[in-house]
């Protein structure tokens, strides 16, 4: 059997892994238009500030590949996939025959079209390695930065640069910050936070225009800049699968084993939809875990074996200077707000007898009971709700439940 | 595999087994010496309420959450134990979110922590199960 994957980050690795829990002669080929060993992207904003190294953030061993026995072709770029002929095609135009294929393409930064962008000699993206390192050339003690999005990629680049340059601008056209993540009141106390470390916020605004070194925005302000970073969001890329006649919906449409529209073809990660059990749509969960998840099991069911991933749910663990938020699932229910006098903010959100979502804002401990009450849809009224409201705690489970869960009995 | 587990029955609320296992991972060898003063962090902990008590510690899952969440890489299964890699850990949480039992938690160094079955301190039986005076914590072969 040949397996060949097109990527190399999370869901990549998570096939692999999927493939060889089943076959563990089949040969693998890993294709990846970037030139590193894999590595964890959400660690390129701790890369910037120094609490990891380029070492440490590979996200497998330096041996995972040859223990998998996998052929790496990096630095190599796929324009086709030719499912007649079940060949990829690289750009150099050497063909690479596959049984089984994964696409695990990502997504890339959308990059809307503004006024003047293009005359900016420092403009950047900040989503992969390659991007960190050329944002980080390009920054002095004195540099004052723009950072036109102010969602999770645009707030963890600044926190990621923060110290190291002379200002930090942000500029969205949302009323708040991280509005994919938290509701209003979160929004604020991460904020006042982020204001209190010099960041500056110009929000309900845009950009109509950059000039050199200023940037002129819709309600009239000014800002000047020498670097931009562009974090106004992702684009997955569904392209390969759309031009071989594949289902493309918002991303590539994906069965829960990762079976595409076209025979023998698989996707997963970034680039693919998975089925947001909280909301019961279809929609991109652009989140590593999902993606690794959605992976294994595509890894699995490519290689012979049973495995689907089901439990796709919405979910962020995300900190800044060492304030710590989990959220996860849909806010769409009955929203009840806790908070307390040292400022630990929890929102819990529930629909039909089941928790459905979940904001916790500084003490996060314990958060994944949680998130398995969201993600098993677990029956409120088969748990003591006011006790699990307290504090994520096994004791708002009975005794039997936690005789399963701690004692190992199957009852 | 050996694994740990937890008969609440016998449980008596004595948090032993939390010391113990502060004392295991301290790197020091006098326990009076390792804990005096100090506000302990163990990777057990007990939870209580009226009459009611038990220990929860790592259940080493056979589909471990938190490792197929891991987003560096830092946490890993090798031989059914899960153990952290505290160089590679960037302190993210999302393994927080994700492990059902509420057994992984931050540690004072930045990185998270959890049970390893003592498997990276003097070793052997888990200190919890050693020092757990009526057998509530036991560490056993269970065909489940």
């Amino acid at each position: 059997m040949r397996y060949v994957i097109i990527g190399n980050s999370a869901a990549a690795v998570g096939t692999i892994e999927g493939i060889r829990q089943v076959d563990g002669a089949g040969s693998i080929t890993v294709i990846s238009d970037e030139a590193y060993h894999t590595y964890s992207r959400p660690l390129i904003s701790y890369l910037l500030c120094g609490k990891t190294t380029e070492e440490r953030m590979k996200y497998r061993p330096d041996d995972f590949y040859e223990k998998n026995g996998v052929t790496l072709l990096l630095g190599r770029h796929v324009c086709a996939i030719r499912p007649e002929e079940k060949t990829v095609l690289l750009e150099d135009g050497e063909k690479i025959a596959y049984d089984k294929l994964m696409v695990a393409t990502g997504s890339r930064p959308f990059i809307p079209p503004m006024e003047g962008l293009e005359m900016v000699k420092k403009r950047f993206t900040f989503m992969t390695l390659k991007d960190a390192k050329t944002l980080e050339a390009a920054l002095t003690p004195k540099s004052r930065v723009l950072i036109v999005g102010a969602g999770l990629i645009g707030l963890k680049c600044a926190e990621g640069i923060h110290g190291r340059v002379g200002s930090i601008a942000v500029v969205d056209l949302a009323d708040r910050i991280l509005p994919s993540i938290l509701d209003a009141e979160g929004s604020s106390i991460v904020q006042r936070l982020l204001e209190a470390k010099g960041i500056v916020f110009y929000l309900s605004d845009s950009v109509r225009q950059f000039l050199p070194e200023r940037a002129l925005l819709q309600s009239g302000k000014e800002i000047g800049f020498d670097v931009v970073v562009i974090a106004v969001g992702v684009r997955p890329n569904t392209e390969l699968v759309a031009q071989a006649g594949g289902k493309v919906s918002r991303g590539i449409a994906a069965s829960d084993c990762g079976e595409t529209s076209l025979p023998d073809i698989y996707a997963a990660g970034d680039c693919c939809e998975s089925y947001d059990i909280t909301t019961g749509q279809n929609r991109i969960l652009a989140l590593l875990p999902n993606a690794y998840m959605q992976g294994e099991a595509a890894g699995i069911a490519m290689a012979g074996g049973e495995a689907h991933f089901k439990k796709a749910v919405p979910m962020n663990a995300i900190g800044f200077f060492g304030l710590h938020m989990i959220t996860a699932g849909s806010y769409d229910g009955d929203a009840e707000v806790l908070q307390d006098s040292e400022g630990n903010y929890k929102k819990l959100v529930t629909k039909d007898g089941l928790l459905k979502g979940y904001i916790l804002i500084g003490n996060v401990e314990r958060a994944g009971i949680y998130t398995s009450l969201i993600r098993e849809q677990t029956p409120l009224a088969a748990i003591d709700y006011q006790l699990i409201k307290e504090k994520p705690q096994l004791m708002a489970f009975s005794r039997k439940q936690r005789a399963e869960k701690l004692g190992g009995m199957r009852i | 595999m050996k694994k740990i587990y937890v008969n609440e029955k016998w449980c008596l609320g004595c948090h032993l087994c939390e010391y113990y296992c502060a004392f295991a991972n301290s790197g020091e060898s006098d326990m009076v010496k390792a804990l005096k003063g100090i506000e302990i962090h163990p990777r057990i902990r007990i939870e209580e309420r009226g009459n009611v008590s038990f220990a929860v510690s790592c259940r080493h899952c056979d589909e471990p959450l938190c490792v197929k969440s891991c987003i560096s890489g830092a946490l890993t299964e090798e031989n059914g134990v899960i153990s952290i890699d505290p160089e590679k850990c960037v302190g993210c949480y999302t393994c927080i979110m994700a492990c059902p039992y509420g057994a992984v938690m931050p540690s004072e160094n930045g990185a998270i922590q959890k049970c390893e079955l003592c498997t990276k301190n003097a070793g052997g039986l888990p200190a919890c199960v050693k020092g757990c005076p009526n057998k509530a914590i036991v560490f056993e072969e269970r065909a489940v």
